[in-house]
């Protein structure tokens, strides 16, 4: 180990749109967006949206959110998974920034099983990083899928006090590929945040 | 090569809750964040494409038909990773004011001259040793509404990726012996002054390029440490 110790994070503050998710609006392109889906992408294609709230209530129009998930495998796009496994070109990064009424959408597919460390398999789930003006580091949870027979089982949830687990499960809208989870960053229904 | 990220380590953050920073009040979790292992999803991270990167898009002062105004730097250094290994292949993207302390952004007010050949936006992707290069001009500093007479310090933002979802940073890089210092709540956020001075690029005269650009380094280091470290002399 180095002596020097990691470098600190600080906020991405409320200015950062133009170069992280200038989504058409500025002279800059976009190296990432809210659709992970690639043509030869196999898996059932899903939406996630929903919005992001304060400690008030109140939508939060600055917030950069990023996600990162396994393919409809379970497999991630990174040489790091050494699992045999298929992979399409799916990437399974995305990223966006809240509108003015704190809304988000990602375009996805529902992710397969990943093991946990001591390989039980862990119910389909998408990371999320949230970033945001007042926010000095970014927080990280997970969305994991209203629905799924796993979520029952699964270790990380597990380790939720069943009274906030339901802040972390997004519901699937009827009859639509759609699933719904709203963020609080503060208050009553406050999303688990992880310390990982 | 396996990689292991202590926790402990992030004790070098800010905590989510700084109060003299006003906008960190109603944003910060009031309940204890949960503890788990690490498991695949946040040992694996998000690798680029040749595309995400485009030639040109690490010098800032190149972008539009005419030159910024300001003063051209050059701003370089390293992604390291804990143990000091250089972090290869990993994707930085950049953001700043222009010289006059105005971001380009719709929201920012600040009655400061845009300069219509600058965005003040950039990439890089560092090479097999870890090291990056921007060419840009100096960001100026500007006035926040956070208390009364409060300016930023001249600064630059950076974002990082590294080899894991939670090795990812978005840190400021700010100037040397800037005044501004000893006032500044998202500076002093971070309360260990080492760990402060860790935010703080170093004036490099070796790599200045004479009658054109002065040159800072920054060296960035992100979460990961070898998870079978050699044996020790």
């Amino acid at each position: 180990m180095t002596d020097q110790g990691i470098t600190p994070s600080q906020t991405v503050g409320p200015f950062f749109k133009y170069g992280l998710t200038p989504n058409g609006q500025y002279d800059w392109n976009d190296a990432f967006t809210g659709n992970l889906v690639t043509p030869d992408t196999s898996g059932e294609r899903i939406r996630i949206e929903g919005r992001v709230f304060d400690g008030d209530g109140a939508p939060v129009p600055d917030c950069m959110l990023e996600v990162w998930q396994a393919d409809s495998q379970g497999r991630f796009a990174d040489p790091q998974d050494k699992r045999a496994l298929p992979n399409a070109a799916f990437r399974g990064f995305g990223r966006v920034g809240t509108d003015a009424d704190g809304a988000y959408a990602f375009d996805t597919i529902m992710p397969g099983q990943v093991p946990d460390p001591d390989g039980k398999p862990q119910a389909p789930h998408v990371l999320l990083a949230v970033f945001g003006r007042g926010m000095l580091r970014h927080l990280y949870t997970r969305i994991y899928f209203g629905g799924e027979a796993a979520n029952e089982s699964d270790p990380v949830l597990a380790l939720v006090p069943p009274d906030r687990r339901a802040t972390l499960i997004a519901t699937r809208e009827p009859g639509k590929p759609v699933y719904r989870l709203d963020l609080h960053l503060q208050g009553d229904n406050e999303t688990v945040f992880f310390d990982i | 090569m396996t990689f292991l990220y202590p926790v402990a380590s992030n004790a070098a953050h800010p905590a989510p809750l700084s109060p003299e920073y006003k906008s960190s009040i109603k944003r910060a979790p009031s309940r204890p964040l949960i503890p788990m292992r690490h498991t695949l999803s946040e040992l694996t991270g998000p690798v680029y494409g040749h595309e995400t990167v485009r030639e040109g898009d690490s010098d800032l002062t190149t972008q539009h038909k005419g030159e910024p105004l300001g003063e051209r730097i050059i701003v370089h250094g390293h992604v390291l990773d804990e143990d000091g290994r250089g972090v290869p292949n990993t994707l930085l993207e950049i953001w700043q004011a222009n010289a006059c302390g105005r971001y380009i952004h719709v929201r920012d007010q600040h009655p400061a001259p845009l300069d219509p050949n600058f965005t003040g936006a950039g990439r890089a992707q560092s090479d097999a040793s870890g090291y990056y290069r921007f060419v840009t001009i100096k960001p100026g500093a500007y006035p926040w509404g956070n208390h009364h007479n409060a300016w930023r310090p001249a600064h630059i933002h950076f974002s990082v990726f590294g080899h894991a979802f939670i090795s990812r940073l978005v840190p400021q890089m700010y100037f040397p012996n800037d005044p501004l210092f000893p006032f500044d709540p998202i500076f002093n956020a971070v309360t260990d002054e080492k760990a402060r001075g860790r935010m703080v690029s170093s004036f490099d005269l070796d790599n200045t390029q004479p009658e054109w650009a002065l040159c800072y380094r920054f060296n960035i280091v992100l979460r990961g440490a070898n998870a079978t470290p050699m044996e020790t002399k």
